[in-house]
């Protein structure tokens, strides 16, 4: 049956001029987002928090021009799907935020809830960039929550040495921080999803 | 929700260290990734779109529109977005950019030294239809000069970001012309290590799509991962 397959096509680099188009709202241009970095309203269900970090490049270096995504479960663990059209009124779970704004990615949203057994919280992240041809996907676990980590199997898929690149830590804010590391000893585990 | 997901093919996808252009050798990852086993994290995604269209948001022609309309020519870009299985892809969000007709993007950091035009914005999207299909109007973008090596230059272009059925599905590509020859010098289009695959991301000139008159015609389908099929034969 694969030889009938259609080939995918192939992923092209978001390069460095993505704002106006993909993220518009946050770059001050005249053209509603899809999708923002502030993704929940005052009477969002659930535990508000705030996701942030800086993203490295192999020489250590703060890279600017990447846009980060993220999808997530709401607070019961329950993923929103195509049959429920994504108005502003409801939590989508989706944000979209670019760091060439403040040299760092940073989102408004809500801890997610176990989408099952078994399954730690964790928020699925897209890396986009100048310089990548392909984005990258890897995954936010939260450092409080390291009993159900620990059952998780994507988690404990990862080599032991590495998991702490999955890990958002709390600072004394309150805000979860997590950086990422596009290579180096610190390289953040990305997953071929 | 897509039940299961076909792999992504990196025989077509650029690795992510590609020495031809410069800047992947210190921002792509260099450890192998991690096999994920499909969980609802994966296979899920919401249906963007639908409720957040304006008027004119697939039309590049009239939406940065102020006191006239944009120079260049004018194009309309239509094409199908599938799954590997030539199943058509509806209710898809296709999200486009792309500099004017002079190689000029209005982003704040663009600083090539050609003209904005006032009338163009650049970026639109669109939602496809039953067939799976989308179409733009717009102008024909320019090629610019860019810093990956001495007198480097990107082929004329449109930046395509589209959504899926799942959040696997997620694509970011570019489209290309038909005749272009910058394409054999564009390390960004020929990272791509398939050269059929390549291929797919020229569009083709389209009668069909041309408007009398008015605009020519570009056709570019956009094959996504989509639910794997069940094998017919036992």
């Amino acid at each position: 049956m694969t030889g009938n397959k259609l080939k995918q096509t192939p992923s092209q680099t978001v390069g460095p001029y993505f704002s106006y188009g993909l993220t518009p709202e946050q770059g001050d241009y005249d053209l509603k987002s899809i999708a923002s970095p502030n993704m929940t309203k005052e009477d969002t269900p659930g535990e508000h928090i705030t996701l942030h970090g800086n993203i490295y490049d192999g020489n250590g270096e703060i890279i600017a021009d990447a846009m980060i995504e993220i999808w997530q479960a709401n607070a019961e663990g329950q993923y929103l799907d195509r049959g429920t059209a994504p108005t502003d009124d409801i939590f989508t779970g989706f944000g979209r935020c670019d760091a060439q704004i403040d040299n760092k990615f940073h989102f408004k949203t809500i801890k997610p809830g176990p989408i099952a057994d078994g399954h730690a919280p964790h928020i699925n992240m897209i890396v986009f960039m100048r310089g990548m041809l392909s984005h990258a996907f890897t995954r936010v676990y939260f450092d409080d929550e390291m009993n159900l980590n620990e059952q998780d199997a994507v988690f404990c898929s990862v080599p032991e040495d590495r998991r702490h690149t999955l890990i958002a830590k709390k600072d004394e804010d309150g805000h979860y921080q997590f950086d990422l590391h596009m290579q180096g000893d610190n390289e953040t585990v990305f997953f071929d999803v | 929700m897509s039940d299961k997901i076909d792999k992504r093919d990196w025989d077509v996808h650029a690795p992510y260290i590609y020495p031809g252009y410069k800047s992947t050798a210190f921002r792509g990852p260099k450890k192998p990734l991690i096999p994920i086993k499909h969980s609802l994290s994966e296979l899920t995604i919401p249906a963007f779109g639908h409720e957040q269209m304006q008027k004119h948001d697939n039309d590049l022609t009239k939406n940065g529109k102020v006191d006239g309309d944009p120079l260049g020519e004018r194009i309309q870009v239509s094409g199908r977005v599938l799954d590997e299985y030539a199943r058509p892809q509806p209710g898809i969000l296709v999200e486009i950019w792309q500099a004017n007709a002079a190689g000029r993007y209005i982003h704040i950091v663009d600083q090539h030294d050609a003209p904005i035009d006032p009338n163009f914005f650049g970026g639109g999207r669109c939602v496809t239809d039953e067939d799976g299909r989308y179409t733009f109007m717009s102008i024909k973008p320019g090629a610019y000069p860019w810093g990956n090596h001495h007198n480097a230059w990107r082929p004329n272009h449109i930046h395509f970001s589209l959504f899926g059925m799942s959040f696997a599905s997620r694509l970011v590509t570019q489209m290309f012309f038909p005749g272009d020859p910058l394409l054999p010098l564009d390390p960004i289009y020929n990272a791509s290590p398939d050269p059929e695959a390549r291929k797919s991301l020229i569009s083709k000139f389209s009668q069909e799509y041309s408007i009398p008159d008015f605009a020519l015609g570009y056709e570019f389908d956009i094959i996504l991962r989509g639910p794997t099929a069940t094998p017919m034969e036992g």
